[in-house]
């Protein structure tokens, strides 16, 4: 996947500027930086939600501003919010997406079946998803998007708002999964700890722009031995990080809260 | 459905059931982009969205009871009184519960699907809607199979009145051909409505804004239609607006195929084809600002 000077923005507000980025075949990636850097506008571009004013997307060498359908069929998305349709079974909704995705009828019952119980969900799957918890409904979200069996797999903050069992929980489905399946990942966060522990490469957003990509291990490494992703963090952009996370905490809790009244 | 789970071993939480390698990774062949392969991934997207509000309503049934609540009432109350009194003149002079029952029918069905659009506001507002937007799934696909969802649901809630009518005495057709077009008839008359609520819902991009407004343009196109009272005894600055409603042409259709009075089922048909195809155009051009 390989974007090239990607620009958006929204009134006067530039929220992307100018950014490149290339994701390799088969790896995780992960974009980083606090709440309101770019990473989801970047994210709406690259699955065709949005149209970039100017630069390119491109996804296995599809442009997405061209044939949006087609780069859609390669894509599996799990938005930022907690989004399942809580007045259907857990089995429905991913029933629902192999339907959207042309997942032919005489493989739809095997791919369903399969997708809910690579993410545990086998057991829960004809229950209301009502009275599914947050993390199960982000495997569920999951399950929706294995159903097409994607080529890019686009998470973004695959674990916020979910509590920090159910965030182990998420991950290790993930990671499960990336052994199992030849998928390429990206994903968005701003846990440094996570995207330290399960990403490939990285790269650091703030403000818009891109400030530096590579693996966990250089990026830390060229700031001394004892540097974490933090200090790295604080290295390109300016120490904002922790003002941002803060804020980004509330945040988090107030979506988190948002969702439980919704979802009952 | 539900008895697939027990095809499936258990799987406890702790350690997962795991496809094969590279199960995921067979990705499916692209479809063609001909004419043909479009228009069935239209007709296909219709059914899939057609099959979830079955299966809504299948889960939870009190809308379909509480929403036949206010029909029964049009019928047993407002419909007794009427025929008794024989205020209103009725084609071949049938009793005036029979004219009516049409025209509830087409109310309870555009009850339904004049409010449709919340349900995609709040499908914005969960994050649902730019999910089902991520798909390969064209806008007006997307909407069309959503008018068509309104149009199911609204057919389950007129099988409540049609029984409702027949019990309280009004001779309905017994060829099955003809509820079969009532059927079709309803299908497109909650199409167009509901196309008309998710375009007011792209404009006011707020579920209570929309419920106003929903609630301010129901009773209008009500009274403005044929539904309670034939047109040639309105005055004409209503009949003007009347035959400028599609609910007229739904009501005509319903009664021609119901209860077998005169109908121009030709016209009728052709003006709520043409209102659907006009309302999936203008929601479909308006979506784009809910999943912003």
């Amino acid at each position: 996947m390989v974007c090239s000077a990607l620009t958006y923005s929204f009134g006067a507000h530039t929220a992307v500027d100018h950014v490149d980025l290339r994701i390799e075949h088969g790896e995780t990636f992960g974009l980083l930086g606090p709440n309101g850097a770019g990473k989801t506008t970047t994210i709406r571009m690259l699955t065709t939600l949005l149209r970039p004013l100017a630069g390119s997307v491109s996804v296995f060498g599809v442009n997405a501003a061209e044939r949006p359908m087609r780069v859609r069929r390669m894509i599996g998305y799990v938005p930022q919010m907690l989004s399942a349709d809580a007045t259907l079974t857990g089995r429905e909704n991913v029933q629902l997406f192999a339907r959207l995705f042309d997942v032919p009828r005489s493989l739809r019952h095997e791919r369903v079946e399969s997708a809910l119980a690579a993410m545990g969900l086998a057991e829960p799957a004809s229950r209301l998803v009502k009275t599914y918890s947050g993390g199960m409904i982000r495997r569920l979200e999951l399950a929706q998007a294995l159903v097409n069996s994607p080529s890019l797999l686009v998470l973004d903050e695959p674990t916020v708002g979910l509590d920090p069992i159910a965030r182990t929980d998420v991950w290790e489905f993930i990671a499960r999964l990336r052994e199992t399946a030849d998928m390429t990942v990206l994903m968005t966060t701003h846990y440094m700890d996570e995207a330290d522990t399960y990403c490939d490469r990285i790269a650091l957003m703030h403000s818009g722009s891109i400030r530096a990509t590579g693996t966990p291990g250089v990026l830390k490494a060229m700031l001394g031995q004892s540097a974490t992703l933090d200090d790295v963090f604080r290295h390109y952009t300016g120490g904002t990080l922790d003002d941002d996370d803060e804020k980004g905490g509330i945040r988090d809790v107030r979506r988190a809260r948002r969702t439980a009244r919704r979802l009952g | 459905m539900t008895s697939a789970a027990q095809g499936v071993p258990p799987a406890a939480s702790a350690e997962p059931v795991l496809a094969g390698p590279g199960h995921f990774s067979t990705a499916l062949v692209p479809p063609a982009d001909t004419p043909l392969a479009v228009a069935r991934r239209l007709v296909s997207r219709i059914v899939t969205l057609c099959w979830v509000e079955l299966r809504k309503i299948r889960h939870d049934r009190t809308e379909l009871y509480t929403r036949a609540i206010q029909p029964a009432l049009w019928l047993l109350i407002y419909g007794e009184v009427f025929t008794k009194i024989h205020a209103i003149p009725t084609p071949g002079h049938i009793p005036y519960l029979a004219y009516l029952a049409p025209g509830i029918l087409a109310q309870s069905a555009l009850f339904i699907a004049i409010f449709y659009g919340i349900q995609i506001i709040w499908e914005r507002d969960a994050g649902v809607l730019t999910k089902l937007m991520v798909t390969p799934t064209p806008r007006a696909a997307l909407i069309s199979g959503k008018a068509f969802a309104a149009g199911v649901r609204s057919v389950v809630q007129a099988t409540v009145v049609v029984v409702l009518s027949a019990i309280l005495g009004v001779s309905l057709t017994t060829n099955p051909l003809n509820f079969v077009g009532a059927a079709a008839v309803v299908v497109l008359g909650s199409a167009f409505f509901s196309c008309l609520s998710m375009s007011i819902a792209g404009l006011a991009l707020s579920r209570d804004r929309l419920m106003g407004i929903g609630q301010a343009i129901t009773m209008p196109l009500f009274f403005s239609s044929s539904a309670l009272y034939p047109e040639k005894i309105m005055p004409g600055w209503l009949q003007a607006i009347s035959k400028c409603n599609p609910l007229s042409y739904e009501v005509d259709a319903l009664r021609g195929l119901l209860i077998g009075t005169p109908a121009h089922l030709g016209l009728d048909m052709t003006v709520l084809v043409l209102a659907t195809v006009a309302g999936v155009t203008a929601s479909a051009a308006l979506l784009p600002r809910l999943a912003r």
